[in-house]
């Protein structure tokens, strides 16, 4: 029950709210806990509040670090 | 779907646990506790442990809120859930775990309780705010990440005047447990097992940050990865565990670098710190009584804390003998070790709560694994070194 999922901010709403998108299905879900969300973000959700931002850049770097393990690199 | 497709490749994950087999030294073992029940999920989902070598080997800790819930406070809820006056409110992950003498808070509803499931605590606010004549109270568990919602529903609730809106509060905490399995005196004496390392919740740390590992990775000497929940960040942590082993090196690592930081999400921690403090003690199912292993709403919030409100007594209950539980949340057995494990107890005739919800260990080995439950088990008594 822990779990949260990545999902797309697609549109900002009053009182902290937004709509946000996963696998094409779409809520309405709280903001409330982080701060300059914009849309387009990505965001880990649970239980209907977004947790953190994803950083894309880190995302890409851990795929990065893990295709070096992969092949037997330092990572 | 983005941050999710990418992270379940798995030739990445085969080389990878080849990689892991590489540096792994075949003269000794490697025992990593995987704390939460999300990766448990996640390793029996895709079938970690097949790949990995022999010697390095996952041990299943305690980390489902709902399998640490005691019984008595599910007796306790399916009591004041009885009461006409009431409206429990409860995530869905609740509904089937067995409290005494074969109740549920599902046997419960069928026998006209009013509980509704709710997927958030902004559920039950609008269902305290649409039915005014209800005491609306919110059953709220689990650990760091679920902690924000439930502080932010009750300072709504109070916003909006709600006076019908109150919290059974069962939220615990993350690194309370962990030590907790390491050096409580309780956990010593029913088998300690030998943990060369943690796998540590990206998603709690989402909240809380990796800080907090600091001062365990130090005091008990051994290795933290907090890592994600996809296939490829478990299997990059193990990695990273053998690794840090190898070194003889014991810090705190962060997988999950795409969403967690040292500190967490600052804000997050401080709706919590205003609605809630530590307790002293709160008995976990399987752990015993852990030192400010949970938290409880502070005085001024007293009003809203449906403990006090509608005096509910706890009442002290005892698990079903044959039920391994306590041992399975331990880590000092697995699933296919009781007696019960998919006879009488399925996921569809839950005895324990480990078989309830899907992050439980018993759940997780009876829909992934149970047919092929024959790697090499992590022995309690050949571990204890
Ligand atoms: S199989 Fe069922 S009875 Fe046995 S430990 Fe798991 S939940 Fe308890």
């Amino acid at each position: 029950m822990c779990l949260a999922a990545p999902v797309q901010v697609k549109e900002l709403l009053p009182d902290n709210m937004a709509k946000a998108t996963i696998g094409g299905v779409s809520k309405i879900v709280s903001m409330a806990l982080l701060d300059d969300v914009k849309v387009g973000d990505y965001v880990v959700l649970h239980v209907g509040y977004a947790l953190a931002k994803i950083d894309p850049e880190e995302a890409e770097r851990t795929l990065a670090l893990i295709r070096e393990a992969a092949i037997g690199g330092a990572a | 779907m983005k941050y999710i497709d990418e992270y379940r490749d798995g030739r990445l994950a085969k080389d990878i646990a080849r990689r892991i087999g590489a540096i792994a030294d075949p003269t000794r073992s490697y025992q990593l506790m995987e704390f939460c029940g999300g990766h448990t999920h996640a390793i029996s989902r895709y079938g970690l442990e097949d790949l990995l070598p022999t010697n390095v080997r996952m041990i299943h800790g305690p980390g489902c809120p709902v399998c640490v819930l005691p019984i008595g406070r599910i007796d306790a809820a399916i009591a004041l859930a009885m009461r006409p006056e009431i409206t429990l409110c409860t995530y869905g992950d609740l509904m089937r775990v067995p409290g005494s003498n074969g109740s549920s808070l599902l046997k419960a509803k069928a026998a006209g309780a009013d509980i509704r499931m709710v997927y958030s605590t902004l559920d039950a606010l609008r269902i305290a705010e649409a039915e005014p004549e209800c005491e609306v109270v919110f059953f709220a568990i689990g650990f760091e990440t679920t902690t924000p919602p439930t502080a932010l529903a009750l300072k709504a609730a109070i916003a909006k005047g709600l006076g019908n809106f109150s919290i059974f509060c069962n939220h615990v905490l993350t690194p309370a447990a962990i030590q907790n399995i390491l050096e409580s005196p309780d956990v010593r004496k029913l088998g300690a097992i030998k943990i060369d390392g943690f796998i540590g919740p990206a998603h709690v740390s989402t909240v809380i940050g990796t800080e907090p590992y600091e001062f365990f990775a130090e005091e008990f000497g051994k290795p933290v990865v907090v890592a994600g929940f996809e296939p490829l960040d478990v299997i990059q942590a193990i990695l990273m565990l053998v690794r840090q082993v190898n070194d003889g090196r014991h810090e705190v690592e962060n997988q999950y670098i795409r969403a967690v930081t040292a500190i967490g999400n600052e804000k997050a921690k401080a709706e919590v710190a205003e609605v809630f403090e530590p307790c002293e003690s709160f008995e976990w199912r399987g752990l015993g009584e852990v030192p400010y292993g949970a938290l409880r709403l502070r005085a001024q919030y007293a009003a809203y804390d449906a403990e006090r409100r509608f005096s509910m007594v706890i009442p002290a209950a005892k698990d079903n003998p044959g039920c391994e539980c306590g041992a399975i949340l331990r880590g000092v057995k697995k699933p296919a070790d009781c007696k019960l494990f998919g006879t009488v107890c399925t996921p569809d005739t839950p005895m324990g709560s480990c078989m309830v919800s899907s992050e439980g260990a018993c759940a997780a080995y009876w829909t992934y694994g149970r047919f092929r439950e024959k790697a090499p088990q992590v022995d309690a008594g050949r571990a204890v070194a």
